[in-house]
């Protein structure tokens, strides 16, 4: 908020008793922001005091939704990273994502190959192998699709004006739309998605205190390696500060933390006055939770620790200089969007697969929020994304379920010109330095 | 420069207009001969709403360099508005006539007085500038509502109907597109305060998000918002067909002249220098955020505008028609046209909407559905061969912007040196 302006202080020369400091007008019309604030935070508070559990369930949903739109927004960032282009057809990478799995398993069956070889193998092993291959298969039609974009529509047009990559993003994204809506491809209908796996609904007494439990010491484990290598960190030992960030420990941190704490929560059986504690979860988000973790902490390390990454980092920051130190920029700028499209594709069958329906043009508005995810977040910034993306769909759900559901996308997108006129680099970003 | 005699009609001027009413008496004898049928003159229509539309989205991203996709959202309220307007007074109801009218003059006279209220304060952030115009319209718009529609609705009713019918109708809708376009300016001029300080992507990203928060909105126009005659998502339905060609083609004649005339200004200087470099615009006195504003306001009031002259030719509205994915067009076409032409928005306005709206439509049977995949393809196609637009920077005699001669003195040249 604090972005006064110097333009308006009176100069030497200019007379300065008849001007007045505007810092009392500044604050009157904080306290009305504050207040606006307050009141939503009424309603919210207000909603979650009368049924908790209702509450507490919108949050699950909302986290669901949110590590759906991380995967998207993981993409965006890092395209925008990288290239500073608005990629408005990774929306439909993501929409070709969700067909691409939708005829692997319905016309190839392949969600059940084990069974081809194995006939009586048992259930949860063949779910479990078909999803990943469905999901690996995916990944890498829709990176390839990306890198062909990239290298077609892009490619020819980084040395001209930025606006023509925007306007031959938008033409891609239409192209990728309609010509899905031919008959001979996707056609324009609504169809039904097969899902790899049945969706089963975990509430209290389904879960396994086992399963629970083991996440906790999971976790407890995880947190408390953390903290001592933190601890150690502060003291000067550069080797735990390095081993702090491992990418394994981050990821069982991750994972134990959100799994645990979902876990508990639909395990609960809690009956207070007669309110009943009554949450329940699905195999669908588990697993969106899980694989959204794996994929986007598997990057993080891409591009922290990998030479590739190092080179997407250095194209990133300085093209010309990278290229003059022997990074090949086109081929890493292509494997960035191969992993953009990887991501968006992995998305798109999660999204399917918990949603049950496929269209042509489902890709425009989840595409559209993980990218205001991105921006919220700080774009250019791997965490930035995923906890942008996460606030994006506890805004959505909790905006559609305790103040006003047809607002929904209004309050979204209303969030998110307040976040950019306060923070504009976002959450994570780091404030733009313009080069003079 | 100076020897030259001062007129008030320069000869590309005359050309330009004369030329102008040729081809607007070309067209209307056509009309009026059925010539161009119906289906063909709508196409007209709807190519000079775009245009409009489009030379306001030049002003702002193509002069002035502010990216912005929130051009079809103050198009989409320029349209409802003026709908409204002639739809109540169509059905008895004077209003919205009123009720427009006069919350747009006593707003404008709350931000002058808002403005000189600020001026005697430092320091005052944009947010609070924003608060303050938003309390600001909000209080006219309800003294509009609340006092004053009943009263001058009754006085507007009982002038009007002392006028002939044909002549109250004209005036009735001259008004609506008044309306239309100043509650697209009043919004777009809120709006713009704090996002246009944001600058470059994201003052875009911001203006999408308008564009979203606009079509939501229109979308629950009966159900949230108090307009049960828009009816929400189902459409509105019963607007009068008041469009009429030399309605569209003053418009956008209008459109063009202001537009020039402000280019061709100090003002039209300032806005183009802070396109070129903000900073330097700065140092040379130049009011940065004023400037912006401007063209920001200017460029929705043409919005509007179109979206008032759209509205009543279609005789339809539907939200999903002003859907964000819409709002690239203004900006497809400006970028076709050439980022800071006015006469390649003026010539692909036209063309882009001949060619995929009454064009690609008669693709041969079977082949309908691949207008919106041929259109990406010849985007695609045109964005590598000709990413600066198909005019570049050109400009029609009268467009053209005469920047004063560099005067050489003396001391610059640089002297020879002799061997």
């Amino acid at each position: 908020m604090e972005k006064a302006q110097n333009r308006g202080v009176p100069t030497e020369g200019s007379p300065a008793q008849s001007r007045h400091d505007g810092m009392i007008l500044n604050r009157i019309s904080q306290g009305l922001f504050v207040l606006l604030g307050l009141v939503v935070l009424y309603v919210l508070g207000r909603a979650g005091w009368k049924s908790p559990s209702i509450f507490i369930q919108q949050v699950l949903n909302g986290l669901q939704l949110g590590f759906i739109y991380a995967l998207i927004a993981l993409g965006y960032t890092m395209i925008y990273g990288i290239v500073r282009l608005i990629n408005f057809a990774h929306g439909d990478v993501f929409m070709i994502g969700a067909f691409t799995s939708f005829y692997t398993i319905a016309t190839l069956n392949l969600h059940r190959w084990p069974l081809w070889f194995w006939p009586n193998a048992s259930g949860l092993g063949v779910t479990l192998l078909g999803t990943a291959s469905v999901i690996i298969l995916t990944m890498i039609t829709t990176g390839a699709l990306a890198v062909v974009v990239e290298r077609f529509a892009y490619r020819p047009l980084r040395s001209k004006p930025r606006i023509a990559a925007l306007i031959t993003a938008v033409g891609v994204s239409f192209f990728l739309e309609y010509f899905g809506a031919l008959p001979f491809a996707y056609t324009n209908n609504y169809i039904t998605y097969p899902r790899p796996f049945e969706i089963e609904v975990y509430n209290a007494g389904k879960i396994s205190p086992m399963l629970i439990g083991g996440m906790w010491v999971l976790f407890a484990v995880a947190a408390l390696l953390f903290g001592v290598l933190y601890w150690r960190g502060r003291k000067g030992d550069l080797k735990a500060r390095v081993w702090m960030r491992h990418p394994v420990l981050q990821w069982v941190l991750m994972l134990g933390g959100f799994m645990s704490a979902v876990l508990t929560l639909a395990g609960l059986h809690v009956e207070t006055g007669g309110k009943v504690w009554d949450l329940s979860t699905s195999n669908v988000t588990l697993i969106i939770m899980g694989a959204s973790i794996t994929l986007q902490v598997l990057l993080q390390y891409v591009v922290n620790r990998t030479k590739l990454g190092k080179a997407m980092r250095a194209a990133a920051y300085d093209k010309p200089a990278a290229r003059l130190m022997g990074i090949n920029v086109d081929g890493v700028i292509a494997l960035t969007f191969a992993l953009g499209g990887g991501l968006a594709g992995a998305a798109g069958v999660l999204y399917a697969t918990a949603y049950k329906q496929v269209h042509h043009l489902m890709g425009i508005i989840p595409g559209l929020k993980a990218f205001v995810a991105a921006v919220v977040g700080g774009i250019g910034s791997i965490p930035g994304a995923v906890v942008g993306s996460l606030i994006m769909g506890q805004t959505e759900v909790l905006a559609a379920g305790f103040i006003s559901t047809p607002m929904r996308d209004a309050i979204v997108f209303s969030m998110l010109i307040i976040v950019l006129l306060v923070r504009p680099q976002g959450i994570f970003g780091e404030p733009a330095t313009e080069k003079v | 420069m100076q020897n030259e005699p001062k007129v008030f009609f320069k000869k590309e001027s005359a050309r330009f207009i004369g030329i102008g009413l040729v081809i607007f008496l070309i067209v209307q004898f056509l009309i009026n001969t059925n010539l161009l049928n119906s289906f063909w003159s709508g196409i007209i229509f709807w190519g000079a709403a775009i245009t409009i539309l489009a030379l306001g989205l030049n002003l702002i991203y193509g002069f002035n360099g502010q990216f912005s996709l929130g051009q079809y959202g103050f198009y989409a309220i320029g349209a409802y508005t003026a709908a409204d307007i002639t739809y109540r007074w169509t059905h008895g109801d004077p209003s919205g006539v009123a009720v427009v009218l006069s919350g747009a003059l006593l707003t404008l006279v709350c931000y002058v007085g808002i403005a000189a209220f600020l001026r005697r304060f430092y320091r005052v952030t944009v947010m609070t500038q924003f608060t303050f115009y938003l309390l600001g319209t909000v209080f006219s718009f309800a003294i509009a509502v609340l006092v004053l529609a009943q009263p001058l609705g009754r006085l507007a009713q009982t002038i009007l109907s002392a006028l002939p019918g044909g002549l109250s109708q004209q005036i009735v809708f001259f008004i609506a597109l008044l309306g239309g376009a100043a509650l697209a300016g009043i919004v777009s001029y809120l709006f713009g305060i704090p996002v246009l300080e944001l600058g470059s992507d994201y003052f875009g990203i911001s203006t999408l998000g308008f564009t979203i928060i606009v079509k939501v909105l229109l979308d629950n126009t009966d159900t949230i918002l108090p307009f049960p005659e828009m009816k929400g998502a189902r459409g509105m339905i019963g607007i009068p067909q008041w469009t009429t060609w030399p309605w569209v083609f003053f418009s956008l004649l209008l459109v063009v002249m202001v537009m020039r005339n402000i280019l061709h200004s100090s003002i039209g200087r300032a806005i183009v220098s802070v396109r070129e470099d903000e900073r330097a615009a700065e140092l040379v006195g130049i009011n940065v955020a004023n400037a912006k504003l401007l063209a920001f306001v200017v460029g929705s009031i043409f919005a509007g505008l179109a979206g008032g002259i759209r509205a009543h030719d279609l005789a339809f509205l539907h939200p999903q028609s002003f859907n964000f994915i819409q709002s690239f067009n203004p900006l497809i076409i400006v970028v076709f046209g050439g980022l800071g032409s006015m006469t390649g928005t003026l010539f692909t306005g036209f063309v882009w909407i001949i060619l995929l709206e009454g064009i690609l439509r008669d693709l041969p049977t079977g082949y309908e559905t691949w207008r919106f995949v041929i259109y990406p393809l010849v985007l695609l196609v045109m964005m590598l061969l000709r990413p600066e637009g198909l005019m570049g920077r050109y400009e029609l005699p009268y467009l053209r912007r005469v920047l004063p001669a560099r005067r050489k003195t003396e001391e610059t040249e640089p002297e020879e040196v002799p061997a």
